[in-house]
């Protein structure tokens, strides 16, 4: 008795400095990149131009590029998404086509970010050419999944009886889901449509070849002009530029890990307000 | 009127409910118009089988097996770390850990999950690449074993949720009917828990590979590039994706380096369907 009590205590402690080791190094990757890259950190640094072929210099073209981006593909993916879960969850009988439709998204959610690069590239470029609209059409299909199962999720967690509340007033199924369901919904969907988009914004793969540019010392004009964005910004400083100071590197780390950190806060926040205020 | 409006709506939330389709076939079909072109003039097997891919050399070579098995490399190395490790942390969140420190836990996890590839990329060369060129004594750190070290990093957040949650849904009276029979807790998980949860572990297992194997930029940055045949470890490899990544710049459209890229993504893509449909068996066996 007394050896299963020992066997169980050492086992748990084993558990715990796993657990340690894979938490650790998050830690120190985030205070790593607060101590190195907030010297970086100026005003002149957020909003000018690159010089010195990037080796000084601001990043802004950078910055801006993937807040056009973001933009873009919420422009495109939020409707379709949360229509797309509300078919699934309001309209959608058991059948093949609504089990065809999951497997897509299950799919979706698994193709290699640089396959839909690829696809980008063989549909949306040659329509539009390198431009901010192929990469955000890229980038709204690959977010696409993640909406609509947040969404979804956000659909199925209102009660049934709210729904038949509503049918039993007269109300037909399009009211009962505008007036009714997607209320109580939206901010599960907020949180996925945050989640969906900060991770867009972090990507590198799929917008290599549809939209980013190496280097474009002014701000895109259109919709149809290439872009500079912070992944694929910090990539060309990593291994593409020599030379380049690591207070440049890091500053630019901190600013795309910023941007999706405080995304993933507000996130995380509206999940736990909403968690405590559901009262059903 | 009114009537005429929901009609509208509701055939625009069917076509957003199929769009969904629509996009994994249209990705198919332009990865098969592109990449099928390549085999107007070369044999696939040989495609597939060719030890050499040497694409800008006077006549190309397009031989993928050392890039099909710089994949294989990176992925088995992080799997053989993540998982393990996956099921140890996941355990310790979802049994042991005081309710507290539980939210904390996950919260770090969900940190991970946060940070782009290209930025763990770049902390595997500033700090990953020198720690293993020293461990190992290696000419350079930048070799399979970083890539799998930095992707089993990167897959564990995948994997430890899907384990926590079928832990989580373990029934409850087969734990109690476990601690009574005077079982120790740490023996009703392994015995009864683990288990029970063992189609949540294989789904956990078979999307950390396709999490693994999808990867493109932190591969392309830290597992050295170098297009040749592995035999271990600790050499230089190249994957499937970091190859699309890092030549597809230089091509010129319709030539067949251009299209033997997309063929290397018919590959990526088939391999991707194949173990998300596999998951999602996994997830939903009873």
């Amino acid at each position: 008795m007394m050896n299963t009590k020992r066997t169980e205590k050492i086992a748990f402690s084993a558990l715990l400095v796993l657990t340690l080791l894979v938490i650790a190094p998050v830690v120190m990757i985030f205070a790593v990149l607060l101590i190195k890259g907030l010297p970086a950190i100026t005003p002149e640094f957020i909003f000018s131009m690159p010089r010195d072929g990037m080796r000084a210099g601001g990043i802004f073209p950078a910055i801006v590029g993937t807040f056009y981006l973001a933009l873009g593909t919420a422009v495109f993916s939020i409707p379709l998404g949360i229509m797309a879960a509300i078919y699934l969850n309001e309209y959608a009988a058991q059948n093949w086509l609504t089990r065809t439709i999951e497997i897509a998204i299950i799919n979706l959610a698994g193709v290699p970010s640089i396959v839909y690069g690829l696809f980008g590239l063989g549909l949306f470029v040659s329509l539009f050419g390198v431009s901010i609209l192929a990469g955000s059409l890229t980038l709204a299909i690959m977010t696409l999944p993640t909406i609509i199962t947040a969404t979804r999720e956000a659909l199925n967690a209102v009660p049934r009886s709210f729904r038949e509340v509503s049918y039993s007033l007269g109300a037909s199924r399009w009211q009962t889901v505008r007036n009714v369901v997607l209320p109580n919904a939206v901010p599960g969907i907020i949180t996925g449509v945050i989640l969906g988009l900060s991770r867009a914004a972090g990507e590198t793969a799929p917008i290599l070849f549809t939209v980013a540019a190496f280097y474009l010392p002014h701000l895109p004009q259109s919709v149809y002009d290439q872009a500079m964005a912070l992944p694929y910004h910090i990539y060309v400083l990593s291994t593409q530029v020599p030379n380049v100071s690591s207070k440049i590197q890091y500053g630019t780390i901190l600013v795309l890990v910023g941007m999706v950190f405080i995304l993933n806060i507000i996130a995380s926040y509206l999940r736990a307000r909403f968690r405590r205020r559901k009262t059903w | 009127m009114n009537k005429r409006i929901e009609y509208i709506i509701e055939k625009a939330i069917l076509l957003s409910g199929i769009a969904s389709v629509v996009f994994v076939i249209l990705i198919f079909i332009f990865l098969l118009k592109e990449g099928l072109s390549l085999f107007g003039t070369e044999n696939f097997f040989s495609f597939i089988s060719g030890k050499n891919w040497y694409p800008i050399s006077d006549p190309p070579q397009f031989g993928i097996l050392p890039l099909i098995l710089g994949s294989v490399f990176v992925t088995f190395g992080a799997i053989v770390i993540a998982v393990p490790l996956g099921i140890a942390v996941a355990i310790y969140i979802a049994e042991v850990a005081p309710l507290r420190f539980r939210d904390i836990l996950k919260s770090g996890i969900e940190l991970l999950a946060a940070i782009p590839s290209v930025v763990l990329g770049f902390l595997g060369i500033v700090t990953l690449a020198p720690l293993l060129k020293h461990l190992f004594n290696l000419p350079s750190g930048l070799t399979a074993l970083a890539g799998s070290t930095m992707l089993a990093f990167m897959a564990l957040p995948t994997i430890v949720s899907i384990i926590e949650d079928s832990i989580v849904s373990v029934p409850r009276n087969y734990k109690e009917g476990s601690l009574a029979l005077g079982a120790t807790h740490w023996q009703t998980i392994y015995r009864v828990i683990l288990p029970a949860a063992s189609s949540g572990i294989l789904a956990a297992v078979m999307l950390g590979i396709g999490r693994v194997i999808g990867e493109t930029m932190a591969v392309l940055m830290i597992t050295g590039n170098a297009a040749v045949m592995p035999t271990s470890l600790l050499q230089p490899v190249r994957t499937l994706t970091a190859t699309i990544a890092a030549e597809m710049g230089e091509t010129v459209g319709g030539s067949s380096h251009y299209f033997a890229l997309f063929a290397i993504g018919i590959i990526l893509f088939i391999i991707s369907f194949i173990i998300n449909l596999l998951a999602d068996w996994f997830l939903h066996k009873k």
